[in-house]
Formats: C-alpha cells, structure tokens, sequence
C-alpha cells in the first residue's frame, strides 16, 4: 500500500520533470531567446549584453536548467521580464484570485452534477433525465468562450441584471471578489456540471445492472435503500477519477472564460504573458498548472485506493 | 480475372459496409439530426465561396454595424462587412484547419500507439511517459506556446493542432492494439514469420481501426473547439480571414447594441459542435464502442 503511494507520487514527479524538461528545451530551441525575443528592435549593443547578463543567458543551457530547476523546486521562480518584479510577486494574487474562482465553481458544480447524474440514471430515458440530458449536452459541447459571451448579452446586456465584466484590481479582496464573479462562476460550473453530471449517470447506469443491484431487488431490499445503500457508494467510487480529470481539463475553460471576463486570475496572467513574450512568466505557468494537473490526479488516485478496499491489495497498473 | 473479383467484391463489401454503419447511425434521431448539421455545414463549407453575395473583407464605412435587412440578411460589422458572407465562408475555415488536423492527428497517433502496443517494453514506458508529460500541460497553454513562438498562418495551426490532438489518440490505439495482441492469429502470423510491419498492416490495423476512429471523430469536435477558442483569443488565424472565433471575438466589444454580428457566427460555430458530437456518438454506437464512461482528456 505504501509502496503503491509512493510509486504513484514518484511518477508524478517524472512527470513534472519531463513537462519542465518540454517548456524548457521549447523555449530553448526556438529562434532567438528570452532577451531579442524582448527586447526586439533594440536587441544590440548594451542593451542586449546587459540583458543577457541580467537573465544569465552567457551559460550554457544545461547549467541553466538546473539553476533555474533548482530554484523551482525552491519555489523561487526568478523574476518576470516585462513588470521586473519577482514572479512569485507577480503569481500570488492571480492564483489567490483562480482559486476562489475554481473552488466556488467546484463546490457548486460537483453536488449538483451528482444530483443530477443519479436523477438522470434513475429516470433513464424518462423525461427528467431526456431533459437535463439534452441540456447537458448542449453546455458540455458549446465552447466555454460562447457560453459565457451569450451569458454577457443575456443577463448582463438584455436583462440588465448583472455586470458583465469584472473590473477589480487584482488585488482585490475576497469579498469584492465574491460579488462579481457570479457569472464566471455560472459559465465554469456550467460545463463542469455537465461532464460530470454525464459520468455519474453513466457510472450509476452501469451499477444499476450489476449482480449484487439485482440480488438486492431479488431479496426485497426497498428502491431508495438499495439505491442509496448498494448503488450509489459503488458508483460514485469510479466516478471520483472522471471528477479529477474534468477538474485539471477545465484548467484549459478556466482560460478562456477569465479573458472573457476580464477576471484577474492565472488564465488571463497566461495570455498576457505569453502575448507579452514574457518566457520566464510562461515556464512558471506552465510548471504550476502542470503540478496543478498532477496533484489533482494523485488525490483522486489516492482518494480511490484508500476507499476500494479491493484495491488495496493489487497492484493496479493504469 | 478471378482475383480481380475478389477484390471487386471486397470493395463492395466494404462499400456496403459504410452504408450499414451510415443506416445504423441515421436510425437515431440524434444521429440522424448529428448526420445532417455535418452534412449541411460540408456542403456549405463546399460551395460558399460560389454563393457568398460579398466580398469577405470589403471594408465600407457606408454600412459600420447596419441591422438585418434584405440586402445584408445578418447584418454588417463594425468594419461594414457583410456578416453572412462571413459566416458561411467561416465555416470552410473551421472545417478544413480540423480536417486535415484530425487526419494528422489519426496518422501520427495512430501509428505510434499501435507500434507502442505492439513492441511494448522499455521503448514503451518511455513513449508513455512522454505522452502523459504532454496530456499534463493544459491544451491551452501548449497550444499558445507552440503557436505564438511559431506563428499563425494555417500551415503551423494544422500541424500543431494534429500534434497536439494525437497523442489522446496514442493511448486508445495502443490499448486497443494490447487487447489484439494476445489473440490467436496475431501468435499464428509470428508463427508463419510476418514481420512486425506485416503483422501490424494486416492483422492489427484491421482490429484496432474501429476503436482510432470513434477516437479521432470524438477529437475532431475538441480540436474544432480548440481552435476556435485560440481564433477567439486572437492566436489562431490572422485577420481578415474569415473565422468564427475570431469574429465572435471582435463583435463581442460591440454586443449591446450590435448583437446581429456576434449571434451568427455563434450558431454556425454551436451547430457544427453539437453535430461532429452526435456523429461521433451515433458512430461509436453503431461500431459498438462505448465511450460514454471515457473522461474528456
């Protein structure tokens, strides 16, 4: 068991390496670097060598590398090249502002999507669940860009109800925050809800039909005791995987519907820096929402085997 | 004369074949509605630029932002360009970049699975590690690296999007093909001394091709999503191409009292989505695949 977390945690960390390895040689082979890539026009003389000095750029890569590799795992992720100012500087209010984005969308999103899967499972083919089947579908494939543009003219222009974009410093406190960011939350958590609400269907579907679900029938247990004693457990267990993957996949959403919004999270700090060629803000990006990715997979892994007891004792290869 | 024959019936078999897949899928009403919005935009796609009544990038300051009429039935833009043209001929972009993204995508995905799943072993501990290294970069993110330090025109967008949309596929067709491996024909082929390309062209394409394309369908909806969302934050293709991403984002400023401009381009967009998804699931279901537990990786 222990073995089995440890080995999981250290293929994370191999994974994280490689993604750091693949930002880093991307940069790397690309023409020009982080200095004439900046600097642009005025990429010679002084400016240039005081810049290359600046960001160390006269050793060699490798040395690079694990300077910088050294300093991540530090948590020191150097100094952004447009503001000057340290990137963690530059981070910390963002990620404050997309974590009470994304926790808001979660915590709305999985209870609903959970609710809504078992109802659309329990009343399969029936109405309610053609109904929110349909609409389901409709807000998991539209993009997140139209979703929340058609909130915008809907509520916020037509209706009038609601301000359409957010305009906070983004080192606003919390409260500002909470108050505007209803309608990001409403357009994340719409298609949050959706996947989810899907997976659960089809997971609690599936455990509906299985042997001990009919033996329970068989021997008399009452419907709502054997949905909520025998199916529901053995079919959110499953579940819990899908939820991680949909979590880290909106990671992408998050991006969108923060320009869209013009929220002032990590989303927006990712176009800005890359539409700034800001290379040290991007690899930073790229490190922590991989290391986002990561450990949202290991909890939900680790979430699944200490509650499968099954599981415990094989060595399950994914 | 009589192997000409054989591979006569053959084509036709598998022409009939298609057709029974194509029944199956119409004999739903979401396949068939699916079917039919896919349809209806390739035709489009086809004959726009023959129908389209203007110029897509005749700038008039005569006709900034008119309201639906007779002569521009979806109104102008806030540059008087007629937004109908650009609509129908917005759809032949989103559909050709996606096109030919998802053929490279199936290729290189394709391919690779199949000779991971077949040599198995260190080389293939290696490649998936890689290949999970990259699912853990969040699409967005990579997409904007590999676009913004390589450029827009579509020559980098179709490569980088069926780069980036294969390697999903890397892993369902190298699943797929572990579940070919072990079977008796494939040891009999070794037996008979096939060699691995034999072996994987003969035996193993045939089984697993089912499987890679419900995959490359299912990715052909996310890329078209990709794609307009990186047209949308103005990192896909480069004005004044026609595009909906693109148009939805510049209409977007002047919404409140210009909608005609913005709600075009988002119905043609939602449409063909919604279309390529019900195909694809129709497509699954009529292969018998069933995806619906799969996550949206």
């Amino acid at each position: 068991m222990l073995l089995l977390i440890l080995k999981r945690i250290g293929l994370g960390l191999i994974t994280l390496f490689i993604v750091s390895l693949i930002t880093f040689v991307g940069v790397e082979v690309l023409p020009g670097d982080a200095c004439t890539t900046y600097l642009e026009r005025e990429a010679y003389g002084s400016a240039l060598d005081a810049c290359i000095k600046r960001l160390g750029l006269d050793v060699p890569a490798y040395e690079r590398y694990l300077d910088w590799a050294s300093n991540v795992v530090r948590g020191d992720f150097g100094y952004s090249l447009s503001g000057e100012m340290p990137i963690n500087e530059v981070l910390g209010p963002r990620v404050k502002n997309s974590l009470v984005l994304a926790s808001v969308s979660i915590l709305i999103g999985i209870p609903l999507a959970i609710v809504l899967g078992i109802i659309t499972a329990l009343w399969r083919d029936k109405l309610p669940d053609i109904m929110i089947s349909t609409i389901t579908i409709f807000s998991m494939t539209i993009p997140e860009f139209i979703s929340a543009t058609l909130l915008i003219l809907i509520v916020a222009i037509w209706l009038g109800w609601l301000p359409g974009i957010v305009i906070i410093p983004s080192d606003a406190t919390f409260y500002e925050l909470l108050s505007n960011i209803i309608l990001p939350v409403v357009a994340i958590s719409m298609i949050m809800t959706a996947h989810m609400a899907r997976m659960v269907r089809s997971s609690v579907i599936q455990v509906m039909a299985s042997d001990y679900v009919q033996m329970a029938i068989l021997k008399g247990v009452p419907y709502w005791k054997m949905v909520f004693r025998h199916v529901l457990p053995n079919a959110l267990l499953p579940a819990i995987n899908v939820v991680a993957l949909t979590i880290a996949w909106l990671l992408g959403g998050v991006v969108v519907t923060e320009v869209v919004f013009n929220y002032p999270g990590l989303g927006r700090l990712v176009i800005e820096s890359i539409s700034n060629r800001d290379l040290p803000v991007v690899q930073a990006l790229a490190i922590i929402l991989a290391s986002i990715y990561v450990g949202i997979n290991l909890i939900a892994d680790l979430m699944t085997l200490m509650l499968n007891p099954r599981l415990k004792s094989l060595q399950i290869r994914k | 004369m009589e192997s000409n024959l054989i591979t006569e019936d053959k084509q036709k078999n598998k022409l009939e074949k298609a057709f029974e897949i194509l029944k199956t899928m119409a004999s739903k009403p979401s396949g068939l509605i699916g079917l039919t919005i896919v349809l209806f935009h390739v035709v489009l796609a086809l004959i726009s630029p023959y129908i389209a009544p203007y110029d897509y990038k005749a700038i008039s300051p005569n006709t900034m932002l008119l309201a639906p009429s007779a002569e521009h039935w979806f109104g102008t833009d806030s540059l008087g360009r007629d937004v109908f043209t650009r609509t129908i001929l917005g759809g032949r972009t989103a559909l050709t970049v996606t096109f030919f993204g998802s053929l490279i995508a199936l290729l290189w995905g394709g391919l690779l699975g199949i000779f991971c799943g077949l040599v198995g072993g260190k080389i293939d501990d290696v490649v998936m590690r890689v290949v999970d290294a990259f699912l853990s970069i969040p699409w967005i993110l990579a997409m904007l690296l590999i676009v913004s330090l390589l450029g827009t025109s579509t020559e980098v967008l179709i490569p980088a999007l069926g780069f980036f949309y294969g390697k999903g596929i890397v892993r369902v067709a190298r699943a797929a093909t572990h579940d070919v491996i072990a079977k008796d024909f494939i040891v009999s082929a070794r037996a008979r001394g096939h060699s691995n390309m034999s072996i994987i062209w003969n035996e193993i394409i045939p089984n697993v091709r089912d499987a890679i394309l419900v995959e490359g369908a299912m990715r052909w909806s996310w890329m078209l999503l990709g794609f307009s969302s990186l047209s949308f934050l103005g990192f896909g293709v480069s004005p004044p191409t026609p595009d909906w991403g693109l148009m939805i984002s510049n209409a977007r400023g002047l919404m409140s009292f210009a909608y005609w401009s913005v709600i075009a381009p988002i119905v043609g967009l939602s449409s063909l989505i919604i279309g390529i998804n019900l195909t694809a699931d129709a497509f699954a279901k009529a292969l018998g695949i069933d995806r619906s537990t799969k996550a949206p990786v």
